[in-house]
């Protein structure tokens, strides 16, 4: 085989760099929503539970992709509405901000559980022990019940990351220049299907290779103090 | 909301939604059967039993479906060969395409599953098997693999779900299941937001359905007694 990839092994390298870019943008905004799911769901509040649930049983029983083209196709009207609010008609979500909102939203509505789960595992007593030395509930939740719940919810995130990170190729159908879309123009020029599909297979398993490696050591430190060293 | 053109295109949806539901039956059924064996070589104590199905489960889980999907669809009118072969009319059809990629796909991820069960059993009941002086081949398949299923069940039903969720892939490869007929509504009417709300209510509505049919299973097969606690 052709070992530059008859010229498009520039860039397939820059769509790599983009599907890492979009899957780390991507993993912050779900992070962040799978956060406010998991408390939501597990608070005292009955509207705020049902909120949580509700969030987490509609976008993971809707596929991705149909989450990517209406977050695309779907937020044409919204935004120049808005746009125009602020004098500015042709506002729109461009593919890669599109791409990122549906994946993080996809990738929130898995993490509420997992953080659900983790919040869960965490012993009673160590809520009630922040309560007797009086701490406020932000303050019990910063810094008793985050720091021990990562622990627990490290293996499923990554998992998910997993997932998220081979969900990215859904992005190329909204043409964002991701690894997809670049073999799919490669494809086009070079009449090489199942060379470039091929190439582009073997960069995803590249990258869930890196991205298992990471995790180890991320469970490795995580794991500290908790797993004896014979 | 535009409902009045919502109940017109009903019946496109439920053709839409028919056709996704023959990929996700023939992919999830096909894929059971499939990896019976792969999951059973996978739990092997043997490396060179395990190397070959390892192989592939990692190849299929650690890339994205939509890549196996050209690769299937797109790729294989590369080589002259299969074009030639009698398989061509069959590979040239993107629902078969579809298919057996999707199959492929949840080959790998059923295996997983099966080798998780089949490890999970407790040691003791095999080995009583083997007590009462049961072959292995008879364990297997009076023991192990029916206790297997029970504790895969829970799992398989999710990767049921996924593989409806999946299936909305096969639309990239000009399949007008739920998500082409939707595509192709909206190139109709425009009403995007509208349609795509409808065709999230079928999934919704498919996969609450199946996730009340797996729990009827479950009940049937008696997956909670046999848990031995």
């Amino acid at each position: 085989m052709n070992i530059d990839l008859y010229g498009f092994g520039p860039a397939l390298a820059v769509g790599a760099l983009m599907t890492v870019k979009l899957a780390l943008c991507a993993l912050c905004l779900g992070l962040v929503l799978g956060l406010l799911g998991a408390l939501a769901k597990t608070s005292p509040y009955k509207p705020l539970q049902w909120l949580g649930g509700a969030y987490s049983t509609l976008v993971r029983g809707v596929p991705e992709l149909l989450w990517v083209l209406l977050m695309y196709y779907g937020t044409v009207n919204l935004m120049s509405a808005l746009g125009e609010a602020f004098g500015n008609p042709e506002l729109a979500l461009n593919p890669f901000a599109a791409g990122v909102i549906a994946l993080g939203l996809c990738f929130g509505a898995y993490a509420t559980e997992v953080f659900r789960g983790a919040i869960l595992a965490i012993p009673k007593g160590h809520r009630e022990a922040g309560v007797a030395l009086g701490m406020s509930r932000v303050r019990i939740f910063t810094r008793l019940i985050m720091p021990q719940m990562w622990r627990i919810a490290l293996p499923g995130l990554g998992n998910l990351f997993m997932i998220l990170m081979k969900d990215t190729a859904l992005v190329s159908v909204i043409s964002l220049e991701e690894i997809m879309r670049q073999a799919q123009n490669a494809v086009l020029f070079s009449k090489l299907p199942f060379t470039f599909y091929l190439v582009a297979a073997f960069m995803y398993l590249g990258l869930t290779v890196l991205a298992m490696t990471g995790m180890h050591f991320l469970e490795k430190r995580a794991d500290r103090g908790f797993v004896r060293t014979t | 909301m535009e409902w009045e053109v919502i109940f017109k295109w009903l019946p496109k949806f439920y053709q839409g939604a028919v056709l996704t539901l023959e990929l996700v039956g023939i992919a999830v059924v096909l894929g059971l059967i499939l990896a019976v064996p792969l999951g059973i070589a996978r739990a092997s104590k043997l490396w060179y039993v395990r190397a070959l199905p390892y192989g592939y489960i990692f190849f299929f889980r650690g890339t994205p479906l939509l890549v196996q999907l050209f690769l299937v669809y797109y790729g294989l009118a590369q080589f002259d060969a299969v074009r030639e072969s009698f398989m061509w009319p069959y590979l040239r059809n993107p629902f078969w395409c579809a298919t057996a990629t999707m199959t492929l796909h949840t080959t790998a991820y059923i295996a997983e599953i099966l080798r998780g069960a089949i490890q999970a059993i407790p040691p003791g009941e095999i080995e009583a098997a083997r007590a009462l002086g049961m072959s292995r081949a008879k364990a297997m398949i009076y023991i192990i693999l029916p206790r297997a299923a029970r504790i895969g069940l829970p799992a398989y039903s999710n990767e049921v779900i996924l593989m409806l969720k999946a299936s909305s892939l096969a639309s990239t490869v000009t399949l007008l299941e739920l998500t082409g007929m939707t595509r192709t509504i909206i190139a109709r009417n425009y009403l995007t937001v509208d349609m795509f709300f409808t065709a999230g209510v079928f999934y919704l509505v498919i996969s609450f359905l199946l996730v009340q049919a797996f729990k009827q299973l479950e009940r049937w097969m008696r997956v909670d007694a046999c848990q031995g606690r």
